[in-house]
């Protein structure tokens, strides 16, 4: 095949991304927009396997049947619960595919040094993607402390290293090859540069990361196609990347932050929160059920405790009890509840909640008034009035679901430890607020049980 | 020419991501970003060309290992989409309002 009749087919692929991506907006047409896009990938490469540059085929078909095997089992094999460590992973691994694209690209002849530019770029990008995503993998699955990790000289350090990253990279362009120590030193500058950015983010902000991360290992494929050349990488790469800084910006404004101020200082570093003191008012799971069973609006809000306490599926037992009992049930959910974007929807439609019932914090608000019972399941910051009320609070002027609004607020919690950011919760000494002790899916349980 | 060419195509492919998804739904995110991170795995195309061109023993390894990565980042980000994305349903066989 020439040339020019595969760059052709790259055009339907691309189209195909474009279209693919365009229907994953919506539920209806999802499932379809992304075997669209899967189908566009399976062109690209099927059309790539005529270039007239390939001239053996063993190591392809090894390297991609192990690639294939690995990918589809912890396709298969991944619990919802884990989503975000999956494509913390599945981002590292496009990351050090970029990575090793790039270096393979400088073996050939004749590079411009727009060219070397590049290779460097994706090289770069695609080291520091893959480090920053297994270090998130690392946070997410509590492999390592998931808090944010900060010491005293890090910024100091961390300009240390971008200038020594800038060195190299310019001394290497000067006089580009494939033995060349600064190629090495770049790696190695790359990787600890991607350890070291992660490295300062606390759990709740990994939503962020994520996203980030994810945009990142489109712009490390877009600097690869590049370095060789190459339009589909380009064209696919810099949509990921936009994507992901879409996805990053959305993550940052439900959290009222910028995204320096996420990614360079610890969570709650600098303020202290005033001192919320009162009592709190403990229910059991029997009066619990009474009060939802003469409830008429039930709404749920679910946070990462829901994923942690597997509680997905007794919440949606739940739900469908007081559904039956002719009580109108909701699910609220808070953009950067859970520890990716989106996590909370996927853990509730995996338990079969449909996706009509999701309402999303900006149409629950407005009626939250109205709602009977407002049922809080393992979230915390998303629902804490300090952001409303407390100026000294660290996470003041992030929006929330204001459930403290709802007539009744039962708080599900396995006992009074405070946050994920640490950070009090007046919501627990409320007026109207019950807290129900325990963990989250065994209260539900019983909860169900006498209900029946 | 060429690098302002492709520089071109850069810019329109951006403008085009952010267009696509900045309507999407919060309740899509997560399939959406791995659906993204799917297509972020086209560095196989190049990583499969590295592989193959028989440019010494270092080039054609640091492309099998691309190959692998990039497979891996394809096959388990496009099946992983679709195994979220086949969990949303709609309240099909429901009434509206009705009783589950």
């Amino acid at each position: 095949m020439s040339i020019e009749l595969i760059n052709i087919w790259y055009i339907v692929a691309a189209a195909l991304f474009i279209f693919g991506l365009k229907q994953l907006g919506s539920p209806a047409t999802a499932v379809r927009g992304n075997m669209l896009s899967a189908l566009g990938m399976l062109i690209a490469i099927a059309v790539t396997l005529f270039n007239a540059q390939i001239l053996s085929f063993q190591w392809i078909i090894g390297a991609a049947v192990i690639g294939a095997i690995i990918g589809f089992v912890a396709a298969e094999k991944v619990a919802m619960t884990s989503m975000p460590e999956m494509v913390a992973l599945f981002n590292g691994s496009g990351g050090i595919a970029s990575l090793f694209v790039g270096w393979a690209a400088l073996y050939n002849l004749g590079n411009s040094t727009f060219t070397d530019i590049t290779i460097v770029l994706s090289i770069l990008i695609g080291g520091l993607t893959f480090t920053g995503s297994i270090l998130a993998w690392g946070k997410l699955s509590e492999v390592m402390t998931s808090r944010a990790v900060v010491f005293g000289a890090q910024r100091i350090f961390n300009g240390a290293l971008l200038v020594a990253l800038l060195v190299c990279s310019v001394l290497f362009v000067m006089d580009p090859s494939t033995d060349s120590p600064y190629l090495y030193a770049i790696i190695a500058l790359s990787f600890l540069f991607g350890v070291m950015a992660v490295l300062p983010i606390g759990g709740a902000d990994m939503p962020v990361v994520i996203s980030l991360l994810n945009s990142y290992s489109g712009l490390a494929a877009c600097a690869a196609g590049f370095a060789i050349n190459n339009n589909i990488l380009i064209v696919a790469g810099s949509m990921v990347g936009a994507a992901g800084i879409i996805l990053t910006n959305i993550m940052c404004k439900a959290m009222n932050r910028s995204l320096a101020n996420v990614l360079f200082s610890g969570f709650g570093a600098v303020k202290q929160a005033s001192k919320v003191e009162g009592e709190v008012k403990p229910i059991s799971a029997e009066d619990a059920g009474l009060i939802l069973e003469a409830a008429q609006s039930v709404t749920f809000v679910p946070g990462y405790g829901m994923a942690v306490a597997q509680a997905q599926h007794v919440v949606r037992e739940l739900g469908e009890l007081l559904e039956e009992n002719g009580a109108e049930v909701t699910y609220a959910i808070h953009p950067v509840a859970g520890r990716m974007p989106g996590h909370m929807n996927v853990l509730l439609a995996e338990a079969n909640v449909p996706y009509d019932q999701l309402i999303e914090m900006e149409d629950i608000n407005p009626r939250i008034d109205n709602i009977d019972v407002a049922v809080v399941i393992g979230a915390n910051d998303v629902v804490n009035p300090a952001a409303r009320n407390d100026e000294n609070s660290p996470i003041y002027g992030m929006p929330i679901i204001n459930v403290d609004h709802a007539r009744t607020v039962f708080v599900l919690k396995r006992s009074m430890a405070s946050g994920f950011s640490g950070v009090d919760n007046p919501l627990f000494f409320g007026e109207n607020t019950r807290m129900l002790f325990g963990d989250a899916k065994e209260s539900l349980s019983q909860v169900i049980a006498d209900f029946k | 020419m060429e690098a302002v060419l492709l520089g071109l195509v850069l810019m329109l492919s951006i403008f085009l991501g952010f267009e696509l998804i900045s309507k999407v739904p919060a309740t899509l995110h997560t399939p959406l970003m791995s659906g993204a991170n799917a297509i972020s795995g086209i560095t196989i195309v190049g990583a499969l060309i590295s592989a193959g061109a028989e440019l010494g023993t270092a080039a054609t390894v640091l492309g099998a290992l691309a190959v692998m990565f990039a497979s891996i980042n394809v096959v388990g980000g496009y099946l992983v989409t679709n195994r979220m994305l086949s969990m949303f349903k709609k309240k099909d066989s429901d009434q509206p309002g009705g009783k589950a």
